[in-house]
């Protein structure tokens, strides 16, 4: 354990022992600012490498389509941010930009990151951009040796940018791995989670603001983000308040793979996302600091209004949409808030501005026709029909009109309770203070009275329950 | 014959964690098969032969053993066979689109 946090600050550069402030506490802005970069700062070094500063385009036809299917007056207006146009293809530029510059100017000979999708290649992209080494290690195969296609694809990118690529088989070993390639490398832990990787993201919810601004007058009325981890939502939604648009509803949205185990070998290849899924976005947002690094800046439960789910197939469905109505042919990252967009637009007035803000390349693995075939062959069962009667990991149903797109909301207090919960279960026997409940509060954008309520029924439960058990 | 020369693009494959070795509490798919990996890089040794124990040099020029797998390996992810659940899905709302 104490080697573990020893390899890990050393291959961040930084001591999160001292932003710790309890067993629960920790100083959140502080351990953010502690790198030392302001969002102009981020600005210019990402102009450096042609990162960001990406088209925001607004998406009349889809938007057209809506009003046809939506009440009177409803259907409001679709901007897109296209971060494909970042150099790597995905918005994951803007976290790995950050970071790499960050390793080259602590002197680091390289960089390494654990990732399955579109951050490996950016890191690779941006190494190569500052003569740094790059290690990226996937999760890619079954113990069949079948590989999902779209993680296939990114092996291709990052070897495409000259990393060193670990194809590994499933497991949650991978983090052991990374900690001996550390350890044997000396190199920078570019992981996702860090201060920098974080900072990288602002820009883009600044952008977004500041775009909508200059075009419309006004901010946005709702940002849709595609949400794993937590670092997309958390790092759009402090460039949204750091640009002044406060009163925009952040929605995290991910596709629904509920049922499907992570870590399970059988069940890696009976999904057709390989990310912005439930598996990632429900257990971050319930356990942030499970991750790779001692504190995980992204912490999406601070800043989530609504969180939605989408199926698979109504994914697919409006990846069609954005090719065949917009002319924009796009992978299934951002594909997925915009399917979420199309649901929440119909809820929404005509004149409102609702603004997906990513979209990321397409390439072979990554287009509909590649996993659809993929997850016939591993005996998914694809068909048109009602996308509510879809079964993660069984069937895929694509729907027969676009008014059957819906999102079906999960409860943000269960995810919130969830969290406080967790959180004072694995400080077990330690004695809250009121600052430590102020930061589960403001962690889980909760109020101090819910803290408190939640805090106590799980005080309350607990007996009844070693009563049960006859302890 | 050979399979490959020194400084032939190959991949070697290792098995990191045998089943016995892997974490506990992992689902039974899991935890019941080795944990495996793939690297690609440039042959070191004069000479092998699938199978053999050899030494690659990988794209950033760090040295890497492990058991020789594929010389040359291709790509093999692709587009997919054309699919009839989304194959009509333009025409479909641009039909709708036109009579609105």
């Amino acid at each position: 354990m104490a080697r573990k946090k020893d390899i890990l600050n050393k291959a961040t550069g930084i001591d999160y022992g001292k932003f710790e402030k309890s067993p629960i506490a920790f100083d959140y802005e502080k351990l953010m600012n502690s790198c030392g970069y302001s969002l102009e700062d981020v600005q210019e070094i990402f102009l450096q490498t042609g990162v960001g500063k990406t088209p925001l385009i607004e998406l009349r036809n889809l938007a057209r389509l809506i009003r046809s299917v939506s009440p009177p007056g409803k259907g409001c207006r679709i901007y897109v941010k296209d971060e494909a146009a970042n150099p790597s293809g995905s918005f994951k530029d803007r976290r790995a930009a950050l970071s790499v510059y960050h390793a080259k100017k602590l002197g680091y000979e390289g960089v390494v990151t654990a990732s399955s999708g579109n951050y490996g290649a950016a890191v690779a992209s941006q190494a190569d951009k500052w003569g740094l080494k790059a290690i990226v290690l996937q999760e890619v195969y079954d113990s069949r040796r079948v590989g999902q296609p779209e993680i296939l694809e990114k092996t291709r990118a990052c070897e495409a940018y000259g990393a060193e690529v670990w194809q590994l088989t499933v497991g949650p070993e991978l983090f052991y791995i990374m900690l001996r390639v550390l350890e044997d490398t000396g190199f920078f832990s570019a992981s996702l989670y860090v201060p920098t990787s974080v900072l990288g993201i602002e820009t883009l919810g600044y952008e977004v603001a500041n775009q909508i601004l200059e075009q419309e007058g006004r901010f946005p009325d709702v940002v849709l983000i595609t949400h794993a981890g937590g670092g997309n939502v958390t790092g759009t939604a402090r460039g949204l308040r750091k640009a002044g648009s406060t009163q925009t509803t952040v929605v995290g949205v991910s596709v629904d793979l509920r049922g499907l185990h992570m870590a399970s070998d059988s069940d890696f290849n009976r999904k057709s996302f390989t990310t912005g899924h439930s598996g990632f976005g429900i257990p971050f947002l319930i356990w942030p600091d499970r991750t790779d690094v001692p504190r995980n800046c992204a912490r999406g439960l601070r800043y989530l209004d609504r969180y939605a789910l989408v199926s698979q197939g109504e994914v697919f469905y409006t990846t069609e949409l954005l090719a065949k109505l917009e002319g924009m042919e796009r992978g299934p990252a951002g594909n997925t808030s915009l399917a979420g967009a199309i649901a929440i637009a119909k809820e929404m007035d005509k004149d409102q501005i609702l603004v997906v803000q990513e979209t990321e390349y397409t390439a072979a693995g990554k287009l509909p026709s590649s996993q659809l075939t993929f997850a016939k062959e591993n005996g998914i069962q694809v068909r048109r029909g009602d996308p509510r009667e879809n079964t993660p990991g069984e069937s895929i149903i694509i729907p027969e009109r676009v008014d059957q797109i819906a999102v079906e909301d999960f409860s943000m207090d269960k995810i919130r309770q969830s969290y406080i919960e967790k959180v004072i279960k694995t400080a077990e026997g330690y004695g809250l203070t009121e600052d430590d409940e102020r930061f589960l509060a403001e962690d889980s954008k909760s109020s101090l009275d819910r803290v408190r309520e939640v805090i106590h029924s799980s005080q309350t439960i607990r007996p009844n329950r070693s009563q049960e058990l006859g302890v | 014959m050979t399979d490959a020369k020194r400084g032939d693009f190959i991949q070697v494959h290792k098995v990191i964690l045998e089943p016995d070795q892997r974490m506990e509490g992992l689902p039974p798919s899991t935890k019941s098969v080795p944990y495996e990996c793939w690297i690609k890089g440039f042959l070191i040794d004069e000479k092998a032969n699938k199978g053999d124990k050899v030494r690659i040099e990988t794209f950033i020029g760090r040295e890497i053993s492990g058991t020789m797998d594929l010389v040359n390996p291709v790509y093999e992810h692709n587009f997919g066979a054309p699919q009839r659940e989304i194959l009509p899905i333009g025409n479909e709302v641009k039909r709708q689109l036109k009579e609105k």
